[in-house]
Parts: structure tokens; sequence; C-alpha cells
């Protein structure tokens, strides 16, 4: 069997009250190294308040291939955004 | 450049593409990202793979001569400030691996590659560090260096190379600073015996720094294929010459003087003329004749064997410990 530890994705909260964030990838034997590795390797320098990581392995991608399909659709969709629509000056701010 | 003389393969002239190749140039002209598992020409793939493994192994290999004196540093302040510039620089090997393995390539094979010398690292880490001024000659030189090539790398064209590039640029800037630093404190305030040092220390830096940016365009027949690409954005050549430029004024600031005596100021070009390294001796160290490749990658060939039992006893312990969980819950 291998002995290449497997590839974990890690992911940090930037500041409270922000998402996490995926930030890069590195090499664990388990989730409790993964977190301290992340730690040396992605917030030397304050970056961080919070860290997940995932196995890579258990992360599903959309294929590049069903990018048309997949995104596509919402082009065709202006009115989804406010300006596609025209309202009067006199009736103030909307 | 912590990348020389990658071998690049396969850009062709437009006429000659595939219609999937001429899309793919389409899109790097554009100035699209391209991202894992995308579809890409198999040497595009197999030219980063080179690039980004020699850039990753060169970040690693660079913490032996700066490692060697860290026990050595002249104060507690001095100790801490190469021990966080020394742990970046494993960060920035790690962020770089990364980028390579996104290109379907394994760590370990990586790693091997290096440890049986068919993969390259940058020539200058085959220089010794003799003295405490190297240290600063090194953060000031090959980092200054490192960070001239590696600001326009944020602009290349795969997505993993240039966001690992865009953060190792945020951090690479104390790295020259703490250099600078070393040699303003030596240069400005020390002994004669310690400006000295500092002098020796350039007059030995030097010509490594120039050749860190690989042979002169007219003898890099690679580059050109990986600028169509955009893999690289400058040419060899146009990189030394800002380095030059920008280094002069730093030395002449020290009270140092550039050892070339064939540098002067061109004011035609708006930028310094200067001598040429000896590339016999590039060539010389690149193919593992310098002053310290065998101690270098000997170093790096015996921490990875004497870790060996480490990692496999941490993997031994993690597959323990899911089994054991697998149990637990089958159980419940």
């Amino acid at each position: 069997m291998s002995s290449e530890w497997p590839l974990w994705e890690v992911f940090i909260r930037g500041q409270h009250g922000l998402n996490h964030r995926h930030v890069g990838s590195l090499h664990a034997p388990d989730a409790e190294l993964a977190i301290r590795h992340a730690r040396d390797v992605y917030t030397r320098r304050n970056e961080g308040v919070s860290i997940w990581v995932v196995r890579s392995n258990d992360i599903t991608a959309s294929s590049p291939s069903d990018k048309g399909p997949l995104f596509e659709p919402s082009n065709s969709k202006v009115y989804r955004h406010p300006t596609f629509f025209d309202i009067p000056d006199e009736v103030g701010h909307m | 450049m912590y990348a020389q003389m990658v071998k690049a393969e396969g850009a062709r002239p437009r006429e000659e593409m595939t219609p999937e190749e001429r899309a793919f140039q389409d899109r790097i002209d554009r100035g699209e990202k391209i991202e894992p598992k995308e579809w890409m020409p198999e040497g595009y793939r197999k030219t980063l793979i080179r690039q980004i493994g020699q850039h990753a192994h060169s970040e690693i290999v660079g913490q032996l001569p700066e490692g060697n004196w860290i026990t050595r540093a002249p104060t507690l302040e001095r100790k801490q400030i190469l021990l966080a510039k020394v742990q970046d620089e494993a960060g920035h090997g790690l962020y770089l691996y990364s980028a390579a393995e996104t290109l379907g390539v394994s760590r370990d094979e990586l790693l091997a590659l290096l440890h049986s010398g068919r993969m390259k690292y940058s020539s200058i880490f085959n220089y010794p560090t003799l003295n405490w001024a190297d240290i600063g000659a090194v953060g000031w030189l090959v980092d200054g260096a490192a960070i001239m090539n590696q600001v326009q790398l944020q602009k290349t064209s795969y997505g993993p190379y240039s966001r690992a590039m865009i953060r190792i640029c945020k951090e690479e800037s104390f790295h020259q600073r703490q250099g600078y630093d070393i040699l303003m404190k030596m240069c400005l305030q020390g002994t004669q015996a310690q400006k000295d040092m500092a002098q020796d220390a350039l007059n030995r830096f030097w010509y490594p720094s120039l050749m860190m940016f690989g042979p002169s365009d007219k003898d890099s027949v690679h580059s050109a294929q990986s600028m169509q690409w955009k893999i690289k954005i400058n040419t060899n050549d146009e990189l030394r010459q800002k380095f030059v430029d920008q280094t002069v004024p730093q030395a002449e600031y020290l009270g140092l003087t550039i050892p070339d005596p064939d540098l002067k100021w061109n004011a035609d070009k708006g930028g310094y003329d200067f001598s040429e390294p000896d590339w016999s001796e590039f060539f010389e160290v690149i193919s593992g004749n310098g002053p310290c490749n065998e101690e270098r990658l000997g170093a790096r060939v015996k921490a990875w064997e004497d870790g060996a039992w480490f990692r496999e006893g941490l993997m031994a312990h993690a597959r323990k410990a899911e089994s054991r969980r697998a149990e637990r819950t089958a159980a419940e």
C-alpha cells in the first residue's frame, strides 16, 4: 500500500463574518494533522480564524465540459437583475 | 528565477495546430486562466510540471544554505527572523507541489525525480554560505532575483500556478528586506572587517544571482514556446536587466562595489550595461558539478529516507484509527 499521505483541501475563514474560502491543499495522514498542517502552511500571517479540511477524494466537482449546459441558461434570464426594469424617477428609491 | 532551462515542448505555429489546440491558444491569448481538468495540450501539461516542479524543488532545497546559519545567527532576533524565513520557504515549496499535483503527477513522484537527479533545482543553491553576510546577500540578491521572476509569473496562464505565485509574492518581500537589513547593519554600522565580509559575499553571489534568470535569450530555445502559452511572461534577459537596474543603486547605498569593471549606466537604453556571467560555470553547476550539489541533494535524500518510518507510522496509525471508528459505527 502506498505510504503517501492523502490529499486534503483547505478552507479558511479569514475574519469573523466571512465565508470559509478555499486556499489550497496539502498532504496529511488524518484530519487532525491536516488541520495542524493547514495552520502552518496557510495561516503564518494571521490569515484565519477558522480552518476546514476535507479529503480531496470526497469532493465532487462539476465537469469542465458541462460548463455550457450548467451555466449558459442563466445568461438569457436578464430579468433576474434589477437593472432589467425601468422605474420612473418619480417613484423614488426602489 | 527558480526555474532555469525548463525544457518546453509542443507549442506550434497556429497553422499547424489542431482545432482543439487552436481553441486552447485562443483562450490563452484572451488572457483566460486554464484550470485543472480542462483540456490542455500534452506539451503544455508536461512543460508546466517541469517548471512548477523545478520551482518547488528550488524552494525546499533553498532552505538548506540558510538553515546552516539558524544556529549561528548573531542575535536571538536574527535567529527568529531567519527561522520564519526558512519556514516560509518550506511553505512556498508546498504551495507549488500542490499546484503541480493538479496536473496529475504525485508528490512522491516529484520528490523521487528530484532525489534521483532527473529533475533540477535552481543552480544558486549549489553555492556555499560561508559567513553571516552571505545570509544577507542571499536575502537581498537571491530572493530579489526570485521576486523579479515571480512577480511576472503571477500572470501565468495556469490558474493554480498563478494563485501559488500571488501567495508567494505577498510573503517574499519580507525575505528580501530581512537580507538587506542584515547588510545595512554590517555595512553602515559595522566594523571594517564586517564591511569586508559584506563585499566578499557580494563578490561571490553577484554572478550566480545573474545566472538565476537562465541562459541568455539567444541560447534559450524553450523560452519562446513557454511564452506562447504564457507559462512565462518575460524573457530571461529582460528580467536580468531589470534586476541589475534595481540592484545597482541598492549596492551603492550600502557602499559596496558590484564586482564588474564593465558595469556602467547606458543613458540610451535607460539601463546598465553589465558583464554576462560565465555560462560554462552555469552549465557545470546545473548539471550537478557545482561546489555543493552533492551536499544539497545528499541532505534532501537523507531527510527523506530518515523520515520514512515516521511518515509510514502516522499513516498506519491513521488507518488503524479509521478502522476502529468503522467498527464502532457498525456496532452501534
